[in-house]
Protein backbone atom coordinates (compact mmCIF):
# COMPACT_ATOMS: atom_id res chain seq x y z
CA UNK A 1 0.00 0.00 0.00
CA UNK A 2 1.61 3.53 -0.89
CA UNK A 3 0.08 6.94 -0.91
CA UNK A 4 -0.87 8.45 -4.58
CA UNK A 5 -0.18 11.80 -5.50
CA UNK A 6 -3.85 12.27 -4.64
CA UNK A 7 -3.47 10.89 -1.63
CA UNK A 8 -0.88 13.30 -0.37
CA UNK A 9 -2.67 16.21 -1.37
CA UNK A 10 -5.85 15.26 0.86
CA UNK A 11 -3.86 14.44 3.37
CA UNK A 12 -1.72 17.93 3.65
CA UNK A 13 -4.66 19.40 2.99
CA UNK A 14 -6.80 18.22 6.14
CA UNK A 15 -3.95 18.08 7.75
CA UNK A 16 -3.83 22.11 7.34
CA UNK A 17 -7.49 22.80 8.49
CA UNK A 18 -7.09 20.43 11.94
CA UNK A 19 -3.65 21.14 12.89
CA UNK A 20 -4.69 24.21 14.99
CA UNK A 21 -6.68 21.85 17.09
CA UNK A 22 -4.17 19.82 17.14
CA UNK A 23 -3.48 19.09 20.81
CA UNK A 24 -7.47 18.62 21.69
CA UNK A 25 -7.49 16.16 19.07
CA UNK A 26 -5.04 14.39 20.41
CA UNK A 27 -6.36 14.66 23.71
CA UNK A 28 -9.89 13.52 22.50
CA UNK A 29 -8.53 10.55 20.34
CA UNK A 30 -7.24 9.31 23.70
CA UNK A 31 -10.08 9.82 25.77
CA UNK A 32 -11.92 8.32 22.77
CA UNK A 33 -9.63 4.88 22.62
CA UNK A 34 -9.63 4.71 26.54
CA UNK A 35 -13.16 4.51 26.88
CA UNK A 36 -14.06 2.37 23.66
CA UNK A 37 -10.98 -0.02 24.42
CA UNK A 38 -10.23 -0.63 28.16
CA UNK A 39 -7.58 -2.87 27.42
CA UNK A 40 -5.38 0.23 26.21
CA UNK A 41 -5.18 1.54 29.47
CA UNK A 42 -3.11 -1.15 30.35
CA UNK A 43 0.34 0.67 28.79
CA UNK A 44 -0.60 3.77 30.93
CA UNK A 45 -0.56 2.74 34.42
CA UNK A 46 1.74 5.26 35.71
CA UNK A 47 -0.72 7.99 34.29
CA UNK A 48 -3.80 9.72 35.24
CA UNK A 49 -6.18 9.17 32.38
CA UNK A 50 -8.81 11.25 33.86
CA UNK A 51 -10.90 14.01 32.11
CA UNK A 52 -8.65 17.42 31.91
CA UNK A 53 -5.68 15.27 33.48
CA UNK A 54 -2.34 17.00 32.45
CA UNK A 55 -0.60 13.87 31.01
CA UNK A 56 -3.29 12.85 29.24
CA UNK A 57 -3.15 16.28 27.60
CA UNK A 58 0.53 16.46 27.26
CA UNK A 59 0.30 12.91 25.81
CA UNK A 60 -2.17 13.15 23.36
CA UNK A 61 -0.16 16.25 22.21
CA UNK A 62 2.59 14.49 21.70
CA UNK A 63 1.22 11.80 19.57
CA UNK A 64 -0.69 14.39 17.25
CA UNK A 65 2.54 15.68 16.65
CA UNK A 66 4.07 12.73 15.66
CA UNK A 67 1.41 12.41 13.07
CA UNK A 68 2.08 15.74 11.78
CA UNK A 69 6.06 14.73 11.81
CA UNK A 70 4.73 11.98 9.36
CA UNK A 71 2.81 14.26 7.34
CA UNK A 72 5.31 17.09 7.00
CA UNK A 73 8.12 14.48 5.73
CA UNK A 74 5.10 12.29 4.11
CA UNK A 75 7.97 11.20 1.08
CA UNK A 76 9.80 9.78 3.76
CA UNK A 77 7.53 8.62 6.68
CA UNK A 78 10.17 6.40 7.46
CA UNK A 79 12.86 8.36 8.21
CA UNK A 80 10.58 11.03 9.95
CA UNK A 81 9.81 8.11 12.30
CA UNK A 82 12.51 6.48 12.67
CA UNK A 83 13.46 7.29 15.96
CA UNK A 84 9.89 6.50 17.25
CA UNK A 85 9.80 3.57 15.85
CA UNK A 86 12.89 2.04 17.96
CA UNK A 87 11.48 3.43 20.55
CA UNK A 88 8.25 1.18 20.00
CA UNK A 89 9.88 -1.80 19.11
CA UNK A 90 12.55 -1.89 22.05
CA UNK A 91 11.27 -0.01 25.20
CA UNK A 92 7.25 0.42 24.74
CA UNK A 93 6.80 -2.56 22.43
CA UNK A 94 3.11 -1.84 22.07
CA UNK A 95 1.31 -5.06 20.64
CA UNK A 96 0.53 -3.65 16.77
CA UNK A 97 -2.85 -4.32 17.04
CA UNK A 98 -3.62 -1.16 19.10
CA UNK A 99 -2.34 0.88 16.63
CA UNK A 100 -5.41 0.02 14.51
CA UNK A 101 -7.46 0.85 17.19
CA UNK A 102 -5.57 4.73 18.16
CA UNK A 103 -5.79 5.03 14.23
CA UNK A 104 -10.03 4.43 14.33
CA UNK A 105 -10.55 6.90 17.32
CA UNK A 106 -8.20 9.82 15.55
CA UNK A 107 -10.61 9.47 12.46
CA UNK A 108 -13.49 9.27 14.74
CA UNK A 109 -12.68 12.63 16.38
CA UNK A 110 -11.78 14.23 13.26
CA UNK A 111 -15.16 13.29 11.52
CA UNK A 112 -16.83 14.31 14.48
CA UNK A 113 -14.56 17.79 14.25
CA UNK A 114 -15.31 18.23 10.52
CA UNK A 115 -17.81 16.51 8.72
CA UNK A 116 -17.54 18.57 6.23
CA UNK A 117 -14.12 18.04 5.42
CA UNK A 118 -14.04 14.74 6.02
CA UNK A 119 -15.31 13.07 2.61
CA UNK A 120 -15.26 9.73 1.63
CA UNK A 121 -11.87 10.43 0.16
CA UNK A 122 -10.59 11.85 3.09
CA UNK A 123 -11.30 8.90 5.22
CA UNK A 124 -10.07 6.83 2.24
CA UNK A 125 -6.52 8.76 2.60
CA UNK A 126 -6.36 9.07 6.01
CA UNK A 127 -6.87 5.23 6.77
CA UNK A 128 -4.32 4.37 4.13
CA UNK A 129 -1.90 7.09 5.79
CA UNK A 130 -2.44 5.60 9.32
CA UNK A 131 -2.04 2.09 8.13
CA UNK A 132 1.23 3.11 7.03
CA UNK A 133 2.21 5.37 9.54
CA UNK A 134 1.25 2.15 12.09
CA UNK A 135 3.64 -0.10 9.78
CA UNK A 136 6.46 1.92 10.31
CA UNK A 137 6.14 2.17 14.03
CA UNK A 138 6.43 -1.67 13.92
CA UNK A 139 8.66 -2.72 11.16
CA UNK A 140 11.44 -3.08 13.88
CA UNK A 141 9.66 -5.24 16.12
CA UNK A 142 11.24 -8.71 14.81
CA UNK B 1 -22.35 -12.41 25.20
CA UNK B 2 -22.20 -8.66 25.45
CA UNK B 3 -24.08 -7.16 28.47
CA UNK B 4 -25.01 -3.25 27.82
CA UNK B 5 -25.57 -1.51 30.75
CA UNK B 6 -28.52 0.90 31.20
CA UNK B 7 -26.53 3.86 30.09
CA UNK B 8 -25.02 2.11 26.95
CA UNK B 9 -28.82 1.21 26.20
CA UNK B 10 -29.81 4.44 26.65
CA UNK B 11 -27.07 6.04 24.46
CA UNK B 12 -27.55 3.43 22.00
CA UNK B 13 -31.53 3.92 21.78
CA UNK B 14 -31.42 7.76 21.99
CA UNK B 15 -28.80 8.04 19.09
CA UNK B 16 -30.87 5.37 16.83
CA UNK B 17 -33.63 7.66 17.11
CA UNK B 18 -32.03 10.28 15.51
CA UNK B 19 -30.56 8.17 12.66
CA UNK B 20 -31.87 8.45 9.03
CA UNK B 21 -31.57 4.92 8.23
CA UNK B 22 -31.81 5.15 4.48
CA UNK B 23 -28.92 7.68 4.24
CA UNK B 24 -26.85 6.53 6.53
CA UNK B 25 -27.10 2.93 5.53
CA UNK B 26 -25.95 4.32 1.79
CA UNK B 27 -23.52 6.16 2.95
CA UNK B 28 -21.64 3.52 5.30
CA UNK B 29 -21.78 1.12 2.98
CA UNK B 30 -20.38 3.56 0.24
CA UNK B 31 -17.73 4.64 2.51
CA UNK B 32 -16.53 0.99 3.18
CA UNK B 33 -16.29 0.35 -0.16
CA UNK B 34 -14.31 3.78 -1.03
CA UNK B 35 -12.20 3.09 2.05
CA UNK B 36 -11.64 -0.48 1.55
CA UNK B 37 -12.01 -0.85 -2.12
CA UNK B 38 -10.80 -5.01 -1.66
CA UNK B 39 -14.80 -5.25 -0.33
CA UNK B 40 -15.98 -4.45 -3.52
CA UNK B 41 -15.46 -8.10 -4.44
CA UNK B 42 -19.24 -8.90 -3.00
CA UNK B 43 -20.82 -6.26 -5.20
CA UNK B 44 -19.90 -7.10 -8.83
CA UNK B 45 -23.42 -7.05 -10.18
CA UNK B 46 -23.97 -3.14 -8.58
CA UNK B 47 -22.73 -1.48 -11.92
CA UNK B 48 -20.61 1.45 -11.54
CA UNK B 49 -17.85 1.41 -8.72
CA UNK B 50 -15.36 3.24 -10.46
CA UNK B 51 -14.95 6.23 -8.12
CA UNK B 52 -15.85 7.61 -4.93
CA UNK B 53 -18.84 9.62 -6.09
CA UNK B 54 -19.67 6.53 -8.32
CA UNK B 55 -19.85 4.58 -5.40
CA UNK B 56 -21.93 7.11 -3.58
CA UNK B 57 -23.73 7.73 -5.92
CA UNK B 58 -24.80 4.63 -6.89
CA UNK B 59 -28.58 3.46 -6.47
CA UNK B 60 -27.68 0.04 -5.98
CA UNK B 61 -25.12 0.72 -3.04
CA UNK B 62 -27.67 2.83 -1.99
CA UNK B 63 -30.70 0.37 -1.65
CA UNK B 64 -28.05 -1.69 -0.34
CA UNK B 65 -26.84 0.30 2.39
CA UNK B 66 -30.29 1.16 3.62
CA UNK B 67 -31.06 -2.87 3.62
CA UNK B 68 -28.47 -3.35 5.98
CA UNK B 69 -28.49 -0.66 8.59
CA UNK B 70 -32.10 -1.44 8.20
CA UNK B 71 -31.03 -4.77 10.35
CA UNK B 72 -29.05 -3.23 12.33
CA UNK B 73 -31.98 -1.47 13.43
CA UNK B 74 -32.86 -5.04 14.68
CA UNK B 75 -30.04 -5.34 16.71
CA UNK B 76 -30.96 -1.88 18.93
CA UNK B 77 -34.12 -3.33 19.34
CA UNK B 78 -32.94 -6.63 20.70
CA UNK B 79 -29.50 -5.85 22.63
CA UNK B 80 -29.78 -8.53 25.09
CA UNK B 81 -30.06 -11.22 22.26
CA UNK B 82 -28.04 -10.10 19.10
CA UNK B 83 -26.75 -13.96 18.89
CA UNK B 84 -30.48 -15.28 18.14
CA UNK B 85 -31.57 -12.16 16.45
CA UNK B 86 -28.53 -12.70 13.93
CA UNK B 87 -28.86 -16.54 13.37
CA UNK B 88 -30.50 -16.85 10.63
CA UNK B 89 -28.54 -13.76 8.86
CA UNK B 90 -25.71 -15.50 10.20
CA UNK B 91 -26.43 -18.58 8.39
CA UNK B 92 -26.72 -16.69 4.70
CA UNK B 93 -23.51 -14.89 5.52
CA UNK B 94 -21.52 -17.62 5.48
CA UNK B 95 -23.50 -20.22 3.08
CA UNK B 96 -24.46 -18.12 0.42
CA UNK B 97 -23.12 -15.13 0.56
CA UNK B 98 -19.31 -16.29 1.44
CA UNK B 99 -18.56 -13.01 3.56
CA UNK B 100 -15.92 -13.08 5.66
CA UNK B 101 -16.41 -11.66 9.10
CA UNK B 102 -13.56 -9.54 9.01
CA UNK B 103 -16.16 -7.60 6.81
CA UNK B 104 -18.46 -7.04 9.73
CA UNK B 105 -16.13 -5.19 11.65
CA UNK B 106 -15.12 -3.52 8.92
CA UNK B 107 -18.37 -1.96 8.53
CA UNK B 108 -19.11 -1.62 12.11
CA UNK B 109 -16.22 0.94 11.82
CA UNK B 110 -17.35 2.62 9.17
CA UNK B 111 -21.07 3.18 10.78
CA UNK B 112 -18.84 4.54 14.12
CA UNK B 113 -17.92 6.87 11.75
CA UNK B 114 -20.45 8.07 10.21
CA UNK B 115 -22.29 8.25 13.52
CA UNK B 116 -19.30 10.23 14.60
CA UNK B 117 -19.60 13.09 11.75
CA UNK B 118 -23.14 13.07 11.93
CA UNK B 119 -23.68 13.60 15.26
CA UNK B 120 -19.94 15.72 16.33
CA UNK B 121 -19.46 16.68 19.68
CA UNK B 122 -23.11 14.46 20.65
CA UNK B 123 -20.93 11.54 19.59
CA UNK B 124 -18.78 11.68 23.03
CA UNK B 125 -16.20 9.00 24.39
CA UNK B 126 -18.89 7.19 25.69
CA UNK B 127 -21.73 7.24 23.37
CA UNK B 128 -18.90 5.90 21.09
CA UNK B 129 -17.86 3.73 23.53
CA UNK B 130 -21.59 2.16 23.66
CA UNK B 131 -21.31 1.69 19.65
CA UNK B 132 -18.12 0.12 19.51
CA UNK B 133 -19.96 -2.48 22.24
CA UNK B 134 -22.50 -3.07 19.92
CA UNK B 135 -20.98 -3.10 16.47
CA UNK B 136 -18.43 -5.79 18.12
CA UNK B 137 -21.57 -7.66 19.47
CA UNK B 138 -23.25 -7.13 15.78
CA UNK B 139 -20.20 -8.51 13.79
CA UNK B 140 -19.60 -11.57 16.77
CA UNK B 141 -23.31 -12.35 16.27
CA UNK B 142 -23.15 -12.50 12.23
CA UNK B 143 -20.31 -14.65 12.63
CA UNK B 144 -21.87 -16.99 15.22
CA UNK B 145 -22.92 -19.65 12.74
CA UNK B 146 -19.96 -19.80 10.47
CA UNK B 147 -19.01 -22.89 10.20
Amino acid sequence: MSLTKTDKTIIVTIWNKIAPQADSIGTETLERLFASYPQTKTYFPHFDLSHGSAQLHGHGTKVVNAIGDAVKSIDNISSALSKLSELHAYILRVDPVNFKLLSHTFLVTVAARFPADFTAEAHAAWDKFLSIVSSVLTEKYR
Amino acid sequence: MVHFTAEEKNAITTTWGKVNVEETGGEALGRLLVVYPWTQRFFDSFGNLSSASAILGNPKVKAHGKKVLTSFGDAVKNLDNLKATFSKLSELHCDKLHVDPENFRLLGNILVICLAEHFGKDFTPEVQAAWQKLVAGVATALAHKYH
